[in-house]
């Protein structure tokens, strides 16, 4: 599904991605895993298309496809999704207006038809029931006066929405209390099919309770330094990332 | 593949789809502006003698009056001596129905996406034509004239409804009451008359259709509107002109007049051509439009959505007389490139218990500038006076301008006024937020623009709404890169 390869990627003249090499399956969720500032938000970025950052070297293919080569809407309307850390505030668009409009621009791209409002209201209620989400937030101006938890479970909602190929979590988890974590995790579980890969970056082994992983990966000052299966994220729990980031250091001679 | 940051400033192309000249042999009296040009007007349109009186006391008016400067507008001085006052396409015949217009002008009407069959028929709003300075024909007036409501051109008000007129015309805006009332005063050369009788609501919209075609022609066109007790009327404005390099001038005044519980309501959707994107040609939309709400628990609604013009300099106002009268003003005003726009209203209270309603919206890309000036004034008379004002800018890239100039004048205790203001940015943050969902950054910014101007959009009438929003996104179109 997701094939990276040693990708470079500086914002503002600065390297932050230093050779990231990365595969994932369909089907497959994998976690990456890392102190702050060790570049994981910027390899979602990266990803999606956001334009501050500058890809130097390497290459990602998706879905057969030369990733790096498309801009970014059309990557979304390809089937990456990113659930934003930040989900922002757009006043006066409705998230329904803005939810439709995405998935129309989608069927577009793919010579389809647009949802007449019939299939389209069938479709919502479904998938509203999917990740516990309320009628009246919907017809809110999107994410604008919505609580953490709220804006959260909007972003899966989306998700659900797009049926995106790739879904990239940046820390869904964060600024999430317990219940609000439950609910968002068992909206991805269900979203999790044998064709959809999932990338969740997390600064914490919590969300990986609710969401098992089938790979998990330590992000340190833009490499992956270490990949393991889900017992490696419980390894970071008990130990912290000292246990890692101290070994990395010590053999780049620091 | 990496997109430009700046994407957002770049303001550019803004394609006028009216701009095109319609090829018709045009009645034009020479350039230039003295007393003779004003009796020659009058005397090609056969005008009573109190009419022609009435032109050159405002005339004699406008001469000692000075161009104002106060608006927040820069343009070079206006040569009033190169303008033509009167354009008409020929042959200038009395038309009894529109079958018998030019076909020329009936392909432009056309054209310009008003069939005027097609719109009598299914949408039953009946329209008036003015091209240039006279009136092309008038739809529906039969059937109109059934329940008694007037409505024609205001040469054959002048002609047939002499009383009405000079009862009425110069009552709201008086002859000499700005520089550009008092020029159109002088030589205005036509626009819609309508007179809506006692306890009549009129039972379709009456819509003028406003164009410039001949060049170097000014337009000075001058609208009354009258609703009697108890009387109801939607009335419609959209106005377009070809592209040329030169500016040229719109001069406009309307007036509306409600007596007791009568309601006005007057949306106009004001598509002049804006001048290219370096701001070469482009109309002058300086307009003059006030209503009086002159009887108790009487009410009038100015809604208008401003894309087009060079410069617009206007104010919708009411003025509260009746006690309990009610006054709205809800504007979308859209600048692109070199447009500037200074636009606003004026709510004077005079009566008890009077209130209004301001609800603007300004959207600037580009070079543009975008004002609101507005005033609120409750006389001493006006007890319980309630007035709440909102100003809000939208701004597109980082080259254009938004301005709020609110006054506030009360002199009733009672009163309460109410202002808020607020300017916004589309950010990158949003764009990019939009574009991971795939939608391309101009239909989010159309996306955007629309949910901003919605609460005035949401005051149009039906069909009228549909072609304000379909104008929006054209008039945006390259606003983003």
């Amino acid at each position: 599904m997701l094939s990276i390869k040693n990708i470079h990627a500086n914002i503002a003249g600065k390297e932050i991605l230093k050779g990231i090499n990365l595969d994932i399956k369909a089907g497959e969720v994998h976690a990456i895993m890392g102190p702050n500032g060790s570049g994981k938000s910027t390899l979602a970025s990266v990803l999606a298309g956001r334009e501050e950052f500058e890809v130097t070297e390497g290459e990602v293919e998706f879905a057969g496809k030369d990733l790096l080569e498309l801009s970014t809407e059309d990557r979304a309307r390809e089937g990456l999704f990113l659930a934003f850390q930040y989900p922002v505030e757009i006043p006066g668009v409705s998230t329904t207006n803005f939810i439709k409009a995405a998935v129309n621009e989608k069927r577009k791209y793919l010579g389809q038809e647009p949802l007449d409002a019939v299939s389209f209201l069938k479709k919502m209620k479904e998938k509203m029931a999917l990740v516990e989400i309320d009628q009246s937030l919907l017809s809110r101006s999107i994410n604008e006066g919505f609580s953490g938890g709220e804006k959260k479970r909007n972003e899966v909602f989306q998700m659900a929405m797009l049926e995106p190929k790739l879904a990239i979590m940046d820390e869904t988890d964060s600024g999430l209390d317990i219940d609000a974590l439950r609910i968002v995790a068992n909206g991805i579980n269900k979203l999790r099919s044998p064709e959809r890969s999932i990338l969740l970056i997390t600064h914490y082994q919590r969300l990986l309770d609710y969401i098992q992983p089938d790979y998990v990966h330590v992000l340190y000052k833009g490499r992956i330094v270490r990949s393991g299966q889900k017992e490696l994220a419980l390894e970071l729990e008990e130990k912290g990332y000292d246990f890692i980031t101290d070994e990395v250091d010590l053999s780049l001679g620091l | 593949m990496k997109e430009k940051p700046e994407a957002l400033e770049q303001a550019v192309l803004n394609e006028y789809k009216y701009g095109f000249v319609t090829d018709i042999h045009t009645d034009l009296i020479a350039k230039g502006l003295n007393e003779d040009t004003i009796r020659l007007i009058s005397e090609k349109k056969n005008e009573p003698g109190w009419m022609l009186d009435w032109r050159l006391k405002a005339y004699a008016g406008w001469l000692k009056m000075e161009e104002p400067t106060w608006p927040n507008v820069k343009y070079p001085p206006i040569d009033y001596q190169d303008i033509i006052y009167y354009a008409a396409p020929k042959p200038k015949k009395q038309l009894n129905s529109l079958e018998e217009a030019d076909p020329e002008l009936l392909k432009t009407f056309e054209k310009l996406g008003i069939s005027l069959n097609e719109q009598k028929r299914l949408t039953g709003v009946a329209v008036d034509v003015v091209m240039d300075s006279v009136s092309i024909g008038t739809s529906f007036k039969e059937q109109l004239s059934e329940i008694g409501v007037i409505f024609c051109s205001i040469s054959e008000a002048i002609q047939q409804h002499p009383d009405l007129v000079k009862k009425y015309m110069g009552s709201v805006v008086p002859m000499t009451d700005n520089y550009f009332a008092a020029l159109n005063s002088a030589v205005f050369t036509d626009g819609s008359f309508c007179f809506i009788p006692k306890g009549v609501r009129c039972p379709m919209e009456l819509s003028t259709y406003f164009r410039i075609n001949a060049e170097n022609a000014g337009q000075f066109e001058r609208t009354l509107i009258i609703a009697e007790d108890n009387a109801y009327v939607s009335y419609l404005e959209g106005c377009t002109a070809p592209m040329r390099d030169e500016h040229q001038l719109h001069a406009a005044v309307v007036e509306l007049v409600a007596l007791e519980k009568a309601e006005i309501k007057y949306s106009t959707v004001q598509n002049w051509y804006p001048g290219d994107k370096n701001g070469l040609g482009g109309i002058y939309n300086f307009v003059t439009k006030r209503g009086i709400c002159k009887g108790d628990h009487s009410k009038i609604s100015w809604t208008q959505v401003e894309t087009g013009s060079a410069i617009t300099w206007k104010y919708p106002s009411v003025i509260l007389k009746g006690d309990h009268s009610i006054g709205e003003f809800y504007s979308v005003a859209f600048t692109n490139n070199h447009q500037q726009a200074d636009t606003g209203t004026k709510m004077i209270h005079l009566g008890k218990n009077t209130r209004s309603r301001i609800v603007s919206k300004g959207i600037s890309a580009g070079h543009s500038n975008n004002s609101y000036r507005g005033l609120v004034r409750a006389s001493k008379q006006a007890a319980n006076a309630r007035n709440y004002s909102q100003c809000d800018s939208l701004l597109l890239g980082d080259k254009c301008g938004a301005h709020t100039f609110p006054y506030i004048e009360v002199k009733n205790k009672t009163a309460i006024v109410e202002h808020e203001a607020t300017t916004s940015k589309i950010g990158e943050d949003q764009l990019f937020y939009c574009k991971q969902r795939g939608i391309d950054a101009e239909t989010a910014v159309a996306l955007i623009v629309n949910g901003f101007a919605k609460e005035v959009m949401n005051q149009l009438p039906m069909e009228f709404a549909v072609e304000a929003q379909k104008l929006l996104a054209i008039s945006m179109e390259g606003s983003v890169g």
